[in-house]
C-alpha cells in the first residue's frame, strides 16, 4: 500500500470509540451468562443503547435493559425510555427504590430535597442478586471525576458487590478478564474512554433523539445555593425561596431532587455542543460572566464534585 | 459557522499515549501543563489546586495535584495505578495513561504501553539518562510503541542550556540503538514554566525543532496499523431468526489486520475451512471493505462451522497454528510464576489452558543482559518463557501485530490477570 493510500483507510475519533465500544459490549455477551444493561434515560445511557443494537445488528440486543428507578422522574424522561424500549424491541426491568425503602432495606434522606442517588445502590444491588445478572453494564466515563480515571472496562465486584481500586486486574491491548467466582460480578463501561464533548458529538453525528427537556425550554425552579431545581413534589421551598420561570435546559438528567437546569437558549445538538464547547472556552479563559459560571458549576457536577 | 465548528469536532483523530518518568521527573506537573496550556481545565478545578498548591506551600501553582487522584497518592505524592486522562485540541483527541515511574510499578507501564501509540519519556536535565529512563526505553520498545518523544525536562534549573540537551541526546541514542524504535525525538522544555510543552520557548533560541503538543498533534499514526495481513478475530455469531433475517448467520469481531472486502478467499482457522466473504455488514449498512480496528459483522458464502475464538485470515496468509509458544512475559502480580504451573491463556477471543513448560532467561531490564542463571520470575519481572496449550492456539508474532501476537495469562484459582505475553 502507498502511503497516500493510508489516509483514506483512517478513521474519525468517534469511529474508534465506537469500535471500541461495540467490541466490548461483544465480550460481555461472549464472557458473562447474563447480562443487563443499566438504563438511567441520561445521554450516556442512550448512547449505549445504540452502541448495543450496533454490536449485534441485526440482531436484537440480546440483553435486558434495567431502570433502578427513585421515584424522583421527569416525566419526560419516562416517556422517552418507553418509546425507546419499544423501538429498539429490548425488554425492561423497572426496580422502584421505594420498593427498597417500603421494604425496610433503605432509609429515605431528611431535607428539603430529599435525594435517593444514595439508596439507588442498595436496590440496584439487590436487583443483581435477585435476577441472578452477573455483569451490569453502565454508562460511566472516566473523565468524570478523578477516582474514575482508574476504573477498569471489565470492572470486578466482590460479594458484596464492593469495588476495590487498589486491587483491579490489569487491562492489556484488547484483552479483558471477566473470570469470577460465585456470588461475584461485574460492573462493564463501554464508554469508558469518551468525554463528555465525545458523547454530545456522537449525539449530533448518530442524529440521536434526546428527551426534550435537554432542550432549552421554559420551566419554574428555585434556585437553591446556585443550583436551579425543578418545581416538583419532591421539592420543599425554604424560607425566603419562590419559583420562577427561567429559560433552561438540562445536561444531565438524574434525580430531580438533584439535577440542576443551567439557563441556556440552546435548542439544537449543535447549540449544545457549542455551548459544551464555549463553556470551556469561557473558563480556562478566566472571563466567567454571571451566567457561564453556572454552566461552570454544573461541570462541576458532572465532575462528581457536589 | 456553527455548521464548520461542529464538522470539525467530528473528524478529529485519535493519539493515545503513555508517560513515563521517574519519581521526580515532573511527569504530572508535564500533563498538568499540557492540559492546562491547551485550555482543558476548568476553572473550578483551577481553583482547587490554586487552593492546595497555597496549602502545601508551594511557591508556583502545583499542576500536579490536577492529575493525582486518590489521596494516599497526593499524599505520599505518587501515582500508583495507571489513570486515563483525556483532553482535545481542534486536530485530535488524546488519551494519556499516565504510569507511575516509580522502580517497582513496571507492571503498569505495561499496562499503559500496552494500547499506546506514543510514548513521552521524561529525563531530568540535571541528572541525564539514568537506569529508569533506560527501563521505560526498554518497555517502550518491548511493547512496540512506534514513536518516543525524550522531553529533556527541567531545562529551567540548567539555564536553558544547550549542553545537557546535548549530552542527553548522545547518550539516550546510544542506548536506544540497541533497541528496536525507528522514531526518538528529543524536546528539551521545562514542565513547571511551560516552556515548548505548548507554546514555544522564548530561552532556547538554539532549539528549532517542535514543541510537544505539535509533535503530539502532528505525528503520524495511519501507517502503524497492519493493512497487509488479514485478521479477523471471531468474538461471536449473530442469528437474528426473525422472518426478515430467516437464513442470517454473520460473525461479529474486529478486525485487526489486513483489509476486507466482499468476495475475498478467506481461511478459517483452527479449521482451515475456506469461503468467501460474502458480505461486511454494519448497522449503517454493508461495506465495501473493512480494515483495522473496524468492528463489523461478517458473512460468509458457505456454511461452515465457525465460532468464537477462531481466526478468520487468507488461504495464503495465516498465523501460526501451534500448541507451543515461545513469550516474552512482564509477571504482574504478588505471587510469582510457578514454573509447570497451570493458567487460562487469552488472545484475541480464543481461551485455553496452558502449562509453563519453562523459563529460558529473565532479563535485567537496566543493563538488557539475559540472565540464564536467574529464571526466577516475580512481580515487575521481564522474561521469555516456553508453554503448552491445551488446544491449538492462532498466533503472529507479536512484532507483526499487536492484537493476535499478545496474551494475557490468568490465575485459575485467584481469577486473577497475572501475566502480559507477547508471542516470539
Amino acid at each position: 500500500m502507498k502511503p497516500n493510500d493510508i489516509h483514506s483507510y483512517s478513521l474519525s475519533h468517534l469511529k474508534l470509540l465506537e469500535s471500541e465500544a461495540i467490541y466490548i459490549f461483544r465480550e460481555v455477551v461472549a464472557q458473562f451468562e447474563k447480562p443487563v444493561l443499566l438504563f438511567s434515560g441520561g445521554k450516556d445511557s442512550i448512547c449505549l443503547v445504540r452502541l448495543a443494537q450496533k454490536a449485534f445488528y441485526p440482531g436484537k440486543i440480546p440483553f435486558p435493559l434495567m431502570h433502578v428507578d427513585t421515584g424522583h422522574n421527569f416525566k419526560e424522561s419516562i416517556d422517552y425510555r418507553d418509546m425507546l424500549v419499544e423501538q429498539v424491541g429490548a425488554d425492561l426491568i423497572v426496580k422502584k427504590v421505594q420498593d427498597t425503602i417500603d421494604a425496610g432495606r433503605a432509609q429515605e434522606e431528611k431535607g428539603p430535597n430529599p435525594s435517593r442517588n444514595a439508596i439507588q445502590s442498595i436496590t440496584l444491588l439487590d436487583a443483581l442478586e435477585e435476577l441472578k445478572f452477573d455483569a451490569a453494564i453502565g454508562g460511566a466515563r472516566r473523565d468524570e471525576e478523578k477516582a474514575r480515571a482508574k476504573e477498569r472496562f471489565f470492572s470486578h465486584r466482590d460479594d458484596f458487590g464492593q469495588w476495590d481500586p487498589k486491587n483491579q486486574r490489569p487491562e492489556l491491548w484488547n484483552l479483558y478478564n471477566g473470570k469470577k467466582h460465585m456470588g461475584e460480578h461485574f460492573r462493564v463501561f463501554p464508554i469508558s474512554n469518551w468525554t463528555e464533548m465525545d458523547v454530545w458529538q456522537y449525539i449530533a453525528q448518530e442524529k440521536i433523539p434526546l428527551p426534550s427537556i435537554y432542550f432549552s425550554h421554559k420551566r419554574e425552579v428555585v434556585d437553591r445555593d446556585g443550583m436551579l431545581l425543578a418545581k416538583s413534589d419532591f421539592i420543599t421551598l425554604l424560607k425566603g425561596e419562590e419559583y420562577s420561570e427561567r429559560v433552561v435546559r438540562y445536561r444531565t438528567l438524574g434525580d430531580m431532587t438533584c439535577t440542576g437546569a443551567v439557563e441556556s437558549a440552546a435548542i439544537s445538538i449543535e447549540d449544545i455542543i457549542q455551548e459544551v464547547a464555549s463553556a470551556r472556552v469561557t473558563e480556562r479563559g478566566g472571563r466567567a460572566d454571571d451566567k457561564r459560571s453556572e454552566a461552570a458549576m454544573e461541570e462541576r457536577k458532572i465532575q462528581g464534585y457536589f | 459557522m456553527e455548521g464548520d465548528f461542529t464538522k470539525n469536532y467530528l473528524n478529529m483523530d485519535l493519539l493515545r499515549f503513555t508517560t513515563a518518568g521517574s519519581v521526580d521527573d515532573g511527569k504530572s506537573t508535564l500533563i498538568g501543563r499540557l492540559m492546562y496550556d491547551s485550555k482543558s481545565i476548568f476553572e473550578d478545578q483551577m481553583e482547587a489546586i490554586e487552593e492546595s498548591s497555597k496549602r502545601r506551600g508551594d511557591e508556583n501553582l502545583n499542576l500536579a495535584l490536577l492529575t493525582d487522584g486518590l489521596k494516599a497518592e497526593r499524599e505520599q505524592g505518587i501515582t500508583i495505578d495507571v489513570a486515563y486522562r483525556y483532553f482535545a485540541t481542534p486536530r485530535r483527541k488524546f488519551i494519556i495513561a499516565d504510569t507511575p515511574g516509580h522502580i517497582q510499578y513496571t507492571r503498569n507501564m505495561v499496562t499503559g504501553a500496552s494500547t499506546a501509540n506514543l510514548a513521552i519519556i521524561l529525563v531530568d536535565a540535571r541528572n541525564g539518562v539514568i537506569e529508569q529512563t533506560c527501563r521505560h526505553a526498554f518497555i517502550a520498545s518491548l511493547l512496540r510503541i512506534k514513536h518516543l518523544v525524550v522531553c529533556v525536562n527541567k531545562m529551567d534549573l540548567v539555564d536553558y542550556a544547550e549542553e545537557p540537551f546535548n549530552k542527553i541526546q548522545d547518550e539516550f541514542g546510544a542506548f536506544s540503538s540497541k533497541l528496536d524504535i525507528t522514531d526518538v525525538r528529543y524536546i528539551p522544555i521545562s514542565a513547571l514554566k511551560g516552556d515548548n510543552v505548548v507554546d514555544k520557548s522564548n530561552n532556547m533560541s538554539w532549539y528549532n525543532g517542535a514543541t510537544l503538543l505539535y509533535t503530539l498533534e502532528n505525528v503520524q499514526i495511519a501507517s502503524d496499523r497492519n493493512f497487509i495481513d488479514g485478521r479477523f478475530g471471531v468474538q461471536g455469531v449473530v442469528r437474528p431468526q426473525s422472518d426478515k433475517y430467516h437464513d442470517f448467520r454473520g460473525y461479529t469481531g474486529k478486525v485487526e489486520g489486513g483489509i476486507f472486502r466482499p468476495g475475498d478467499e478467506v481461511m478459517v482457522l483452527p479449521s482451515g475451512l475456506t469461503s468467501k466473504v460474502k458480505a461486511l455488514e454494519t448497522f449503517e449498512g454493508q461495506l465495501e471493505e473493512a480494515f483495522p480496528p473496524m468492528s463489523i459483522c461478517m458473512t460468509l458464502e458457505d456454511d461452515i462451522d465457525v465460532g468464537r475464538g477462531d481466526m478468520i485470515c487468507r488461504p495464503n496468509n495465516h498465523p501460526e497454528v501451534s500448541q507451543d509458544l515461545d513469550l516474552m512475559v512482564c509477571w504482574l502480580n504478588q505471587d510469582g510464576l510457578k514454573p509447570g504451573g497451570k493458567y487460562i491463556i487469552r488472545h484475541s477471543s480464543n481461551e485455553a489452558r496452558c502449562v509453563i513448560k519453562g523459563v529460558r532467561y529473565k532479563m535485567d531490564i537496566n543493563t538488557l543482559h539475559r540472565l540464564e542463571d536467574d529464571k526466577e520470575i516475580q512481580l515487575n519481572d521481564i522474561g521469555r518463557i516456553f508453554i503448552r496449550t491445551t488446544k491449538p492456539m492462532m498466533v503472529d508474532p507479536y512484532k507483526k501485530n499487536r492484537n493476535t501476537g499478545s496474551v494475557i495469562l490468568i490465575d485459575e484459582f485467584t481469577n486473577e490477570t497475572v501475566a502480559a505475553g507477547m508471542v516470539i
